[in-house]
């Protein structure tokens, strides 16, 4: 399968990933009208100290801590995709505290928890990766050269 | 090959998961007392306030035991094991074979013996779909409930029932809630939030006698020892649960508390695993054996045991597991996230912040230069960063762990450690 990697030497720190996460999981319409003046809530985090930078989302684990966790069975893996049921989700964060990388977050509301799930809901290829500005998010196949 | 399961709750679907992984034809009976299909245990707080339904807190999909090739032996109980057999006997009479078995019996609800408390009836507990399903008969909205425990059990019952009436009292020895979880500070903090929701607690006092009341037909009194009288309708017994070791036990296998498990799940009988709530391990932070009935254990304890059952002796790709203490926890939308021990009162590397209505907790040992344990009270932004460092028992250097303190992160891991984890491995064809 197709995951996303992080190239820590060509991030900038721009975090447009982060937008175009917010964006795209809200449906993918007009940016600015959409996140302007808001607290946007990403599936993936910039992570920058001012000397370091790089993003982080979901590395879909063949051995998921968050999928063992899960206390209602929410979290499935198909396809190699860690993915929330966000029906069954009562949030109550327990993925939250078993993410070695915290890539789990609540929703806006906080009644569930959301997670990338590679944009496949979003009917796109992850917004993340086609809207880094420098390629320093990358969507290829597991351990294979490009 | 053929593998008995006693159990059908978070371990027993872990074991199950486990056998598929290495394993897809050997036979798999699952044995268990409940007639439910495999349900999501914890769910049946959120069950009384209507925030999740039957089909909903199903643990896996209907079709679970056909696709994973088991058969369910449901509403059965399995009453002794013979090692020197290998045989389940069930209450039926029937004696079910086995080449390897996992009793994975779960906790039941322990009475502490109060005067007239045979007279209440019925005393509910809850711990089962059944329980939740017969407070959900008797709870109206003037129902008074009175709920004795004020740990996870008896508040999270105490949440879901809120939902549905307004008279809902919590009694507890503790002088704070959840005193095996928190310190005083944020129980503080949790107690203020409770009785801000309508939950009334009485703390630092326990029933001394139940009698009823007179006046009123199905309704009790409880005389506390503080001296306060209560009046309830519907009681529930939320004051601890016990392991279910009786069948190992019984059987000559070594218990503690728990049944206990080496880090595979293998109890000293042969061929016979445990796993879940029944059980005893090391928590590999401390060293220490314990019981940690808590439900990550519970999935990961039963895939183990289930991968090692089928492997049948061959070497397997997966690490003994390192379980430790770990709990997330909330009660009306506040959230407690917490792992590994903090209860080192007085240690040198107790940290403390309060910030608002969060509140935070770290336990560094800096001689060791580890994180031990962490509490995090509304703010779980990313806490499984520090559960990983405490499981892992990652070196971290004092410098690293202060940055970690302010925000977790994986900017405070040495540069080749992020790589590993963000970087995609090429393999050399």
């Amino acid at each position: 399968m197709r995951k996303i990697f992080v190239r820590e030497e060509w991030c900038l720190g721009c975090h447009l990933c982060e937008y175009h996460c917010a964006n795209a999981n809200l449906g993918n319409g007009d940016m600015a009208k959409a996140l302007k003046g808001r607290r946007i809530n990403p599936r993936i985090t910039v992570e920058d100290d001012g000397r370091i930078c790089f993003a982080v989302s979901c590395r879909h684990c063949t051995e998921p801590d968050c999928k063992k966790s899960c206390i209602s069975g929410a979290i499935s893996v198909v396809d190699g995709v860690v993915q929330v049921d966000q029906d069954k989700c009562v949030g109550c964060y327990t993925c939250i505290l078993a993410c070695p990388y915290g890539t789990i977050q609540p929703n806006a509301e906080g009644h569930v928890v959301q997670k990338c799930e590679l944009c496949l809901q979003n009917g796109c290829e992850p917004a993340c990766v086609s809207h880094c500005p420098n390629r320093a998010i990358i969507y290829e196949q597991e351990g294979v050269s490009a | 090959m053929k593998h008995v399961i006693i159990g059908n709750s978070t371990a027993a679907v872990g074991c199950v998961e486990g056998i598929r992984r290495v394993n897809r034809t050997d036979d798999i009976v699952l044995i268990a007392d409940e007639s439910h299909h495999t349900y999501a245990r914890p769910l049946i707080s959120y069950l009384l306030a209507g925030k999740t339904d039957k089909e909903r807190m199903k643990y896996r999909k209907d079709d679970f035991y056909e696709v994973n090739g088991v058969t369910s032996l449901l509403g059965k109980t399995a009453v002794s094991i013979d090692p020197a057999k290998n045989t389940v006997t069930l209450d039926s009479g029937e004696a079910v074979g086995y080449d390897n078995l996992l009793v994975a019996t779960g906790a039941s609800p322990v009475f502490f013996p109060a005067e007239g408390l045979a007279q209440v009836k019925p005393a509910h507990t809850f711990t089962t779909l059944d329980d939740a399903d017969a407070l959900l008969k008797c709870v109206r909205e003037s129902t008074r409930v009175l709920i004795v425990g004020a740990g996870l059990i008896g508040l999270k019952c105490a949440e879901g029932l809120r939902a549905r009436t307004t008279h809902v009292a919590v009694v507890d020895l503790a002088p704070i809630v959840l005193s095996s979880m928190l310190k005083p500070a944020p129980a503080e903090i949790m107690q203020a939030h409770l009785e801000q929701n309508g939950v009334e607690l009485h703390l630092g006092t326990s029933v001394k006698a139940f009698r009823p009341d007179e006046a009123r037909h199905g309704a009790y009194f409880a005389e506390l020892q503080n001296g306060e009288s209560l009046g309830f309708d519907v009681l529930v017994y939320a004051a601890g649960v016990r392991a279910n070791i009786q069948l190992v036990k019984d059987a000559g296998g070594a218990c503690g508390r728990g049944i206990t498990v080496d880090a595979f799940g293998q109890t000293s009988l042969p061929q016979v695993y445990a796993a879940g709530d029944c059980t005893e391990s090391t928590d590999v932070c401390t060293g220490q054996r314990k019981v940690m009935a808590l439900l990550p254990n519970a999935y990961m304890q039963g895939e183990a045991a289930g991968m090692h059952m089928a492997a049948a002796g061959a070497p397997l790709p997966c690490q003994p597991l390192g379980l430790i203490p770990e709990n997330a926890i909330g009660f009306f939308g506040k959230h407690i996230l917490s792992a590994g021990v903090y209860f080192e009162d007085g240690a040198d590397g107790i940290y403390e912040d309060f910030d608002g209505g969060s509140y935070r907790c770290f336990y560094y040992d800096k001689t060791a230069q580890r994180l031990r344990g962490y509490i995090l009270m509304d703010c779980p932004q990313r806490a499984g960063i520090y559960t990983a460092l405490i499981r892992n028992g990652t070196q971290l250097p004092e410098e690293q762990f202060l940055q970690l303190r302010r925000e977790p992160g994986l900017i405070a891991f040495p540069s080749q450690a992020r790589i590993d984890i963000l970087r995609k491995k090429e393999v050399a064809q």
